[in-house]
């Protein structure tokens, strides 16, 4: 007898996808195999690490904890869509040019905690900034390049709204 | 050579290569892959950390026909994985010899249902007794490898170390130990392999050393060189994680692709790649050093002991970088270090960010604050009085060409971190304060690229090509995981060239088409390869001048101009160099001694620690670092590896703590295996001194390792200037702080009464 199949509903990156699967599929793996979107990765499996952070419906999540079920008709936000026609978003841009990525594992996750952290705190300070990515492990970087690009970004977005 | 003022590209922080891809979620790391018809494979593991294998059973609820199962007899060529020593089995035949070493291997379709199959395999064993500790196996009353449990032993002298004791104004002994550490790379360690009859094996894999993968997998299944091609997955850090083991789990899944006659991918999931790879070597390490009454260094007698789990991997060549790091950046006359690497029924240890270094450069540079301290010397002197200098020479008797300018990095990380003034004020306020803090240093050295006459066994060949499409291309099998290979070797290439940064890319790191360059370790890119890719483009420009008309002075258009009249000519626009040893190099691996490294980077390391008394907690607040490592080719990358190396110091000395139960990983999760967070890591202070290194890319020296040495040793000297007491061994958890300082309580409170 094959497991019972749920039919779930998620807006990805602004696209309404419909995916058939085992209703305690984790989320993650609804991303990478059955919408191939694999920019968002798996470190550990068990929400240590961050690497899967996705944005569900504006919350940060691991995707690693989220079964699919969970998730259903909800707002699902991953790495790839943060640029917008091919201009990068202003977090990208900011990890670029700041070294904010070094082997680029964590890189998808960090980018969506640190997203996630400028919308509630434009202006982060430095507790606020450890705190808002300490849920986000970085094995290369040691943060300081991370939290330079953090900054940069929210700089370069002061910036843009000042010039309007 | 060029110097950093005149150079376009070297020297600035272009955006990384592969990086907007990586921004992006585009880069393919090897989990991302699929390939038609691919199945999954698993591995079967010793639950015991020592037995002969008794029996195996297969459960029958599972449909085993559904399934392909691989054992040792499966094996077409030889049962061995190759290091150094070829001493390890690809997959256990009769006896195990530590916990989750491989015995079988299982794949199918569905990779949930491998899962299950792994748990449905029952062995039983016929125990042996085990060697957990140093101790025990340098005892060999339990032998359980080769004749005596050693791997490897050196012998480095100087002088004569005994004719020093008996006049000496002071001799200081001690006793440093260090634990495992594991990598803790976010990307597991992951192949796919593919067999076909036409083309042989193919391996896509998160991996360090193509070539290594390349050896490991002839042997194991007995192919041409041409039969078997390795090919570099994006890959998601390494550390030295990626040097030896992908060798093992490439071997494995290729055995399954070849059986099941299927694509087969094997990625670990985090509880099996803690469990069932290398770490960094545990050490004890034994320092009894006299000095003089002005506190110069008269002798130092100094003894090794690593821990290298149960095959030998890499424990050799670990063993000598520890050695010859060992007596630290002074001249002492009279020198001797002797070292031993030991079996026990671990995992195997391996490589890892400093391969030997950090063990021993913990042990000489919390043992001269004890020096300091016995003589009542201030320890910055103390370091200062001995440190080597241009002119003279290593306890290798390598005479040092270049300048060493460690007092001058001294200077710079004192003033930078306000040091004396600030440990004047800790020691004002320690007294009425549960929270005491102090300030430690460390210097130290580290050797850029292999040791001793490494390099010319090695043998790299790099270079360049240019395409019809008018890409410069770089061909090397040296690989990116992070550290920015493909950042700085095409910054060379178009510095050299005249081109764009963005006219050269990396050719694919696959051993069909990239030549040899040598492993990715050591710290050896940038100054080796990035020489030979360096002089490669040279050579090319020579060429173009020779050949096609190229002016002495030419842009960007002339030469691509010029690639396309040498291509008439001859088909295609190439050009290879091979190493040569820098001349005057000299190393005597029977005598241990001569030029043990072609340079050395430089470094001190000032951390601000404080320790709560109350919860007994050590937290670094605050580092500094300054160090020469040659010309620096990319300020940001640079000091981002200097960054993530300190981090990983601070990792290792405080909050790192791997618990081995019965010779197994007990902590193999990312719950309780505790790293550095975005909470944890303090601010990091970053200054360079560049000294431009002749023989190296763009005057570069080796920079990845080098900041992993000094964090613990600048620590634990924090902490002892923090509460007056001595930790010689790391990790230190706050149960260690716990321990030590309670029964100092203890001691000290009926007097209080």
């Amino acid at each position: 007898m094959s497991a019972p199949v749920a039919t779930i509903r998620l807006k990805v990156n602004g696209e309404n996808r419909t995916v058939s699967v085992l209703p305690i599929k984790r989320l993650l793996d609804v991303l990478r195999e059955d919408l191939q979107l694999t920019g968002t990765k798996e470190g550990c499996g068990e929400g240590e690490c961050g690497s899967c952070s996705v944005r569900m419906n504006g919350e940060l999540v691991n995707s690693c904890l989220v079964p699919v079920l969970q998730a259903n008709g909800a707002e699902i936000e991953t790495v790839e869509g943060l640029s917008c026609d091919g201009v990068l978003h202003p977090l990208q841009q900011a990890f670029l040019r700041c070294g904010g990525a070094q082997c680029g594992i964590c890189t998808p996750g960090m980018l969506m905690a640190a997203k996630h952290l400028l919308e509630h705190t434009p202006h982060p300070n430095m507790t606020e900034m450890r705190e808002g990515l300490a849920g986000n492990l970085c094995r290369c970087t040691g943060f300081m390049r991370i939290f330079e690009s953090v900054l940069s970004a929210a700089a370069s977005k002061a910036e843009e709204t000042h010039a309007r | 050579m060029n110097t950093p003022a005149k150079n376009r590209i070297v020297g600035t922080s272009v955006p990384r290569k592969e990086g907007v891809d990586k921004l992006r979620g585009a880069a393919r790391y090897v989990d991302d892959i699929q390939r038609e018809g691919m199945w999954y494979g698993a591995t079967v593991r010793s639950a015991v950390p020592r037995g002969h294998i008794r029996s195996i059973a297969f459960d029958r609820k599972i449909e085993w026909s559904e399934f392909t199962v691989v054992s040792a007899a499966d094996i077409p060529g030889e049962n061995q994985i190759q290091m150094i020593v070829a001493d390890q089995p690809c997959l256990a035949g009769r006896q195990v010899n530590h916990c989750e070493e491989a015995i079988l291997l299982i794949a199918h379709p569905d990779k949930h249902k491998v899962r299950e199959a792994v748990n449905a395999v029952h062995i039983e064993y016929d125990l042996l007794p085990p060697v957990f500790t140093i101790e025990e196996s340098e005892m060999q009353q339990i032998v359980i490898w080769g004749a005596d449990n050693c791997f490897k032993s050196f012998l480095l002298e100087k002088g004569n170390v005994d004719s020093v004791w008996e006049h000496a104004a002071h001799i200081v002994e001690g006793e440093y130990r260090t634990g495992a550490q594991e990598h803790l790379y976010i990307e597991n360690n992951g192949v796919i392999a593919e067999y076909t009859a036409e083309t042989g094996i193919t391996v896509w894999g998160s991996l360090q050393c193509p070539f290594y993968v390349h050896k490991s997998l002839l042997g194991v299944f007995n192919l041409p060189p041409e039969r078997v091609r390795v090919i570099q997955t994006e890959t998601g850090g390494a550390f030295g994680g990626k040097e030896d083991f992908p060798s093992v789990i490439a071997s494995h899944a290729a055995l399954l692709a070849m059986k099941c006659g299927h694509p087969v991918k094997m990625v670990y999931d985090r509880i099996e790649d803690l469990a069932a790879t290398t770490k960094r070597h545990p050490s004890r390490v034994r320092h009894r050093t006299a000095v003089d009454s002005n506190g110069k260094l008269l002798a130092m007698d100094i003894e090794i002991a690593t821990d290298g789990g149960a095959y030998s991997t890499l424990s050799s060549t670990v063993l000598s970088r520890a050695t010859l790091h060992s007596p630290g950046p002074y001249v002492c006359p009279n020198v001797r270090v002797r070292s031993h690497a030991w079996a026990t029924n671990t995992v195997p240890y391996g490589a890892f960010r400093g391969f030997g270094a950090p063990q021993t450069i913990f042990a000489v540079e919390r043992h001269m604050d004890e020096i300091a301290a016995a003589i009542g010397m201030d320890p910055i002197e103390l370091r200062r009085c001995n440190f080597i200098h241009q002119g003279e020479t290593t306890a290798t008797e390598q005479l040092m060409r270049e300048p060493v300018i460690l007092d001058k990095l001294f200077d710079r990380v004192l003033a930078e971190s306000d040091y004396y003034n600030k440990r004047g004020q800790f020691k004002k306020e320690n007294a009425n304060s549960a929270i005491k803090r102090g300030m430690g240093v460390a210097a130290f050295y580290h050797g850029s690229g292999f040791t001793g006459s490494g390099e010319r066994y090695l043998n790299s060949l790099a270079g360049i090509d240019v395409t019809v499409e008018g890409k410069v291309r770089v061909l090397v099998s040296s690989t990116e995981f992070g550290q920015g290979t493909n950042t700085v070797l095409t910054q060379v290439a178009a510095e050299v060239l005249g081109v764009d940064y963005d006219d050269v890319v990396m050719a694919p790191a696959d051993t069909g088409i990239v030549p040899n360059s040598g492993p990715t370790v050591a710290s050896r890119t940038a100054m080796v390869i990035g020489r030979l890719i360096e002089l490669a483009s040279l050579q090319l420009v020579s060429m173009l001048r020779e050949q096609a008309g190229l002016p002495e002075q030419f842009s960007r258009e002339q030469f691509f101009t010029s690639c396309d009249q040498l291509r008439d000519k001859h088909g295609e626009v190439g050009s290879l160099y091979r190493y040569e040893a820098p001349p005057g190099i000299f190393w005597d691996d029977q005598k241990y001694r001569g030029e043990a490294y072609p340079a050395f980077g430089w470094s001190v390391h000032i951390a601000q620690v404080a320790v709560d008394t109350v919860t007994y907690s050590a937290e670094v607040e605050e580092f500094w670092s300054a160090q020469e490592a040659g010309c620096v080719i990319h300020p940001v990358l640079a000091t981002g590896q200097i960054e993530g190396g300190i981090a990983q110091g601070i990792g290792y000395t405080l909050y790192e703590k791997v618990v081995l139960q019965n010779g197994r990983m007990a902590n193999n999760q990312m719950t309780n295996y505790i790293i550095p967070t975005a909470e944890d890591v303090p601010p990091i202070h970053v200054f360079w001194e560049e000294l431009p290194f002749e023989h190296g890319g763009f005057g570069a020296k080796g920079i990845g390792e080098l900041p992993h040495d000094g964090p613990a040793p600048a620590i634990l000297n924090a902490i002892r200037d923090a509460i007056g007491v001595s930790f010689n061994a790391i990790p230190l958890l706050p149960e260690d702080l716990f321990a030590k300082l309670c029964v100092a309580r203890k001691v000290e409170e009926p007097a209080a009464v």
